[in-house]
């Protein structure tokens, strides 16, 4: 405790992080209101700060729904995505980085090979692409998400399994008679547990942009299911008499990327012997 | 030198190779019958099995990804459905402005990003240091297409002192480059700031200071110099972050350029432009960041080797 003290960027990124999750998980009890249902007695409603009535907190959008409503439940459908898009490509990429690091050679080559392709392209023309011809369900956003961020990974974990190889206590495990496959489960992958913490958490912010990017374009989470990029989407034509429509959830946006980037930050920080002071 | 040179080459040239295939596989394997798409709606299906012979669909599919890399090789990228008109023509028209875009918004992120690090480096711990230090996690934070449509609100919607829409001048270019370039300047102010931290305490600094160098000769010509290597790798990377933050910065300001070209064409199924969007994009890419390995081997001769 006392060392996470010394990082304090860590602490406050996680808070954020940990409040925001919090209130998207929380969303059927801090908000009773309907996300989907529009009144169009209520339209454009202003926030309450802005001298909007009750009980609309955050007030409406252009079809009269609840933007605090719409926000929490949206929050839920973003954060899922991207919690499920970071697992899943950390998973496929610790496997393959594990499998070119232990058994090189061809298989090696293949998967460095096969990582250039993938980075060559612009992350989010490839995910459009994709969305395009498989389509935007949420099994294809997460899949989609998970492709473009496995690499890292792989290329993290294959470094450090060519490094920890190397090493005397390794050869000496394998001298005493240890397996490939004991030698992975107990030397190698607890020395890359930190790197993928790391990159975890500053990815966790990545896919939240791509994912309301995607929505944002209207080739992500689809309406009338609430997401923050499609709600952006929709108050780009408000500007001029409800700018609050497309500032609210940029805000929330923002606030969970700058929560992961500083939890990332902190982590590499905490987590790195090299950088620490 | 040469080996290093034509071994970087055949890499490249085997990124590409895996690039077409990708998009094949993509684009060409997945979606449906390509000859049902170009025929009218209705056409007997006699002419679509005469098309797809034609057009080589009833090949094994080896043969048919040979064909595909051989017409893409002749530059022959299909015709548009949408536009009528063959894809790589319909695609070279919108490169310009997107270049244009990406070309100014890749100098903001250079003189802003690398001005705001050394000075951040150079006054470590005072003000400057933190501003430099907010003003980056905020850019890389701040999601471009938010960010684009705030600079509309305030600077096109409630000042009125920008154009925010279409490309008919110079002005036009001030919001868009902004909103694109505001990632890759905070990576590169970030970075500037790490890497010449680390290098302003090597000893061939201490060296030249005490040999009696003024501080900007130390910065500039020796510290900097050295910096400079991280940075241009991640300089080169930031390529791949600009065509694709064209693509929603573009759809946002209703940029004329290959980002706005490629959203519309999926949403049209017009898969030929969205294949060379891609192939183009990626070779671009692929072909800078070639062009910046050879670089590093004039300006550190320890790579030549390497």
């Amino acid at each position: 405790m006392s060392r996470l003290r010394r990082y304090p960027m860590a602490v406050v990124g996680g808070l954020i992080l940990g409040a925001v999750i919090l209130a998207a998980a929380g969303a059927p009890l801090l908000s009773p209101a309907d996300p989907i249902k529009p009144s169009f007695g209520k339209r454009l409603q202003p926030p309450r700060v802005l001298g909007g009535a009750p009980p609309y907190l955050l007030g409406t959008d252009n079809l009269g729904r609840d933007i605090l409503a719409r926000l929490l439940y949206g929050g839920r459908v973003s954060l899922a995505l991207a919690t499920s898009a970071v697992v899943l490509a950390a998973a496929v990429g610790v496997a393959v980085g594990l499998a070119a690091g232990v058994l090189g050679g061809r298989v090696d080559d293949l998967v460095m090979r096969v990582a250039d392709v993938q980075l060559a392209f612009p992350v989010i023309m490839l995910a459009i692409a994709i969305v395009a011809v498989v389509g935007t369900s949420p099994g294809a956003l997460v899949s989609v998400l998970a492709l473009s961020g496995w690499v890292l990974y792989a290329r993290t974990v294959r470094a450090s399994v060519l490094t920890i190889r190397q090493l005397d206590y390794v050869e000496a495990a394998r001298t005493l008679g240890a397996s490939d496959l004991r030698v992975i489960i107990h030397h190698i992958l607890p020395n890359t547990l930190a790197p993928i913490l790391v990159i975890g958490s500053s990815q966790f912010a990545t896919m939240v942009l791509l994912e309301s990017g995607l929505s944002f374009l209207g080739l992500g989470v689809q309406p009338p299911q609430p997401s923050w990029g499609a709600m952006l989407a929709e108050g780009r034509d408000y500007l001029s008499n409800a700018w609050w429509l497309a500032t609210v959830p940029g805000m929330a946006i923002s606030l969970v990327v700058l929560g992961a980037n500083l939890l990332g930050d902190g982590l590499r920080d905490l987590l790195d012997p090299r950088l620490r002071q | 030198m040469r080996s290093y040179l034509l071994r970087r080459l055949g890499q490249a040239a085997l990124t590409l190779a895996g690039v077409s295939l990708l998009v094949f596989v993509i684009l060409r394997v997945i979606p449906g019958d390509p000859a049902k798409m170009l025929l009218p709606e209705g056409a007997p299906q006699s002419a679509v099995d005469a098309l797809n012979r034609e057009l080589g669909l009833r090949e094994p599919i080896w043969v048919q990804y040979g064909i595909f890399l051989r017409s893409v090789i002749r530059g022959d990228f299909g015709q548009s459905f949408q536009y009528r008109a063959p894809a790589l023509r319909v695609v070279a028209e919108r490169a310009p402005a997107t270049i244009q875009l990406a070309l100014v918004a890749m100098l903001l992120t250079v003189l802003v990003g690398v001005s705001i690090g050394v000075l951040a480096a150079v006054r470590r711990g005072t003000g400057y240091d933190y501003a430099g230090t907010v003003l980056a996690v905020l850019g890389q934070s701040l999601p471009n297409f938010w960010l684009g449509i705030m600079l509309i609100l305030l600077f096109g919607v409630t000042l009125r002192w920008l154009p925010t829409s279409g490309f008919q001048g110079w002005s036009y270019l001030v919001l868009p480059s902004v909103t694109l370039a505001a990632f890759p300047t905070a990576l590169v102010a970030r970075l500037t700031r790490s890497s010449l931290l680390e290098i302003l305490g090597q000893e061939y600094i201490r060296t030249g200071r005490a040999k009696g160098l003024g501080e900007p000769a130390v910065i500039w010509g020796h510290a900097l110099r050295n910096a400079m290597i991280p940075l241009l790798t991640v300089i080169g990377l930031q390529i791949g972050t600009l065509l694709g933050g064209a693509v929603i910065t573009e759809s946002i300001f209703a940029w004329p350029g290959m980002g706005k070209l490629v959203v519309d064409a999926i949403f049209f199924r017009d898969f030929p432009v969205v294949q060379t969007v891609l192939i183009i994009s990626a070779t671009i890419f692929v072909v800078i960041n070639l062009l910046i390995d050879v670089l590093y081997t004039v300006l550190d001769p320890r790579i030549r080797y390497g």
